[in-house]
């Protein structure tokens, strides 16, 4: 346990570099969460509400989950060659397919009555997937998105061996920092993560309609090999 | 076509110039020949690791699962504090949580697996519990009908019908585990990590994209392999859906 509490001192000491890497870390993170959603997201929602390439959107993210994440990262550099924006690219494919089939999953499974439902109203098809396929496929978007953060949090670590800054600098360099060091950024990494579960957790909980909160506790889901709800991707 | 690697600084690798082919010695972008010299002394034996690694991390972490889920099946409190212990685990990066364990397990293949187990928990918890829980009351009902023990309807009912949803489970936790492996080199180098790592650390890229592409095709083949067993085990769902 001694290790532990060395840990904590090595925190202690060095809050200013490890604020930095954190910074880092999330700058490098957010970056790739955001170029990410932003190509994802419109093309899952469209490709959801026409009812099309459901064989690309589902099996995209099987493949991507295949993928090792230190693999692709190393493969990116050896072809991309190092720093910040080639890991974000290979983070970027990494979050990619997750947001993808989400929001696909989302929006194409939202309850055809309603559906039709607003289309007897005299909706368009743009106000069908404005007022009801997005408000009721929000909050299988969001665990998509959830899921792609986190896991985009914990590749980040690795970003260190591919010359880009995180907290992984520390965890992978031993030499410099010591055990006490490294399990102090690793702690830090940890903690990151889990605060960006439960931030991503609580907007989950607040786009969900309270009509379709009922199935939070207990009561789990499956996560199928094929339409892929939910968090199924990890590093 | 790369930048100087930081850390190629620490421990420059050179490729084999004395033995070496043309593309060997000219630091191609990929050499076939590379590959089929170290297939024996390096690649096989880190797939075979890896192998070893993801095997006993799935058979364990599928026995801790499966053990937790029938109990939390018949107790149905005890699903929440399952969920959120595995849920937190399965949150931690694995960069992190490698390292969190030094201190208990050392640099272990022990630690690697420890890690990799508490990574399969969430989701086969989760698959299975579903599973069993999405058996429909009236089977339940006529199987209590014909006279069935609660063991008999959990092994012989309960459990085939739950099938699917376990090894969807399986699938996922198989594929996980096999892409996390990787980042086992950094507490024990052992498994494609090893050769990824190795290549990551020198300009010579053959052994680096090897390696990677035997990991991918590794998840693949097992996620394939597990398909077929599902297919092997639940014969009549295949009938269903033929017609």
């Amino acid at each position: 346990m001694n290790d532990f509490t060395d840990a904590f001192r090595f925190i202690a000491d060095n809050t200013a570099l490890l604020w930095t890497l954190t910074l880092d870390h999330l700058a490098l993170s957010g970056a790739a969460v955001g170029i990410a959603l932003a190509l994802a997201l419109p093309l899952g929602v469209t490709l959801g509400h026409v009812h099309r390439g459901s064989f690309v959107s589902i099996n995209v993210s099987n493949v991507g989950r295949a993928l090792p994440s230190l693999a692709l990262i190393s493969i990116g550099v050896a072809v991309l060659g190092i720093g910040f924006v080639n890991v974000m690219v290979a983070l970027v494919v990494l979050a990619f397919p997750i947001m993808l089939t989400n929001a696909y999953v989302a929006v194409e499974s939202v309850d055809q009555d309603a559906v039709e439902a607003a289309r007897g109203m005299g909706m368009k098809p743009h106000e069908v997937l404005w007022k009801v396929e997005l408000p009721l496929a929000l909050p299988l978007i969001f665990a998509g998105i959830r899921t792609a953060v986190v896991y985009v949090i914990a590749t980040a670590t690795l970003a260190a061996v591919a010359g880009a800054h995180s907290l992984g600098d520390i965890i992978v360099d031993q030499a410099t920092y010591r055990l006490p060091g490294v399990l102090g950024a690793a702690i830090c990494v940890a903690v990151l993560a889990l605060l960006a579960e439960l931030l991503f957790a609580g907007l989950q909980r607040a786009v969900t309609p309270r009509a379709l909160r009922s199935e939070e506790r207990g009561a789990p889901t499956v996560l199928l090999g094929e339409p892929n709800p939910e968090r199924t991707a990890r590093t | 076509m790369t930048g100087p690697l930081p850390l190629a600084a620490a421990q420059p690798v050179i490729p084999d110039f004395g033995r070496g082919s043309t593309c060997v010695r000219d630091n191609g972008a990929f050499c076939w020949d590379w590959v089929s010299d170290h297939w024996g002394d390096t690649l096989r034996p880190a797939l075979m690791q890896h192998l070893q690694l993801t095997a006993i991390a799935i058979v364990l972490g599928f026995a801790i699962a499966f053990v937790l889920a029938l109990a939390a099946h018949r107790r149905g409190r005890l699903t929440t504090p399952v969920v959120l212990v595995t849920g937190l685990l399965y949150t931690i990066p694995s960069l992190a949580l490698f390292q969190l364990l030094v201190p208990f397990t050392g640099l272990s293949r022990t630690t690697a697996e420890v890690a990799l187990v508490s990574y399969t928990l969430l989701i086969l918890f989760r698959n299975t519990l579903a599973g069993l829980a999405g058996v429909p009351e009236e089977v339940r009902d006529a199987a209590r009908g014909m006279g069935l023990t609660q063991r008999q309807l959990l092994w012989s009912v309960e459990l085939p019908l739950a099938l699917p949803a376990i090894v969807a489970g399986l699938r996922i936790a198989t594929v996980t585990v096999i892409s996390l492996a990787t980042v086992a080199v950094f507490v024990v180098n052992e498994g494609l990590g090893a050769p990824i790592y190795a290549g990551l650390q020198q300009t010579f890229k053959t052994e680096l994209i090897a390696a990677g592409a035997l990991c991918v095709a590794l998840a693949l083949i097992a996620d394939g392999l597990l398909v077929l067993l599902q297919r092997v085990l639940t014969p009549w769902t295949r009938v269903a859906r033929s017609r």
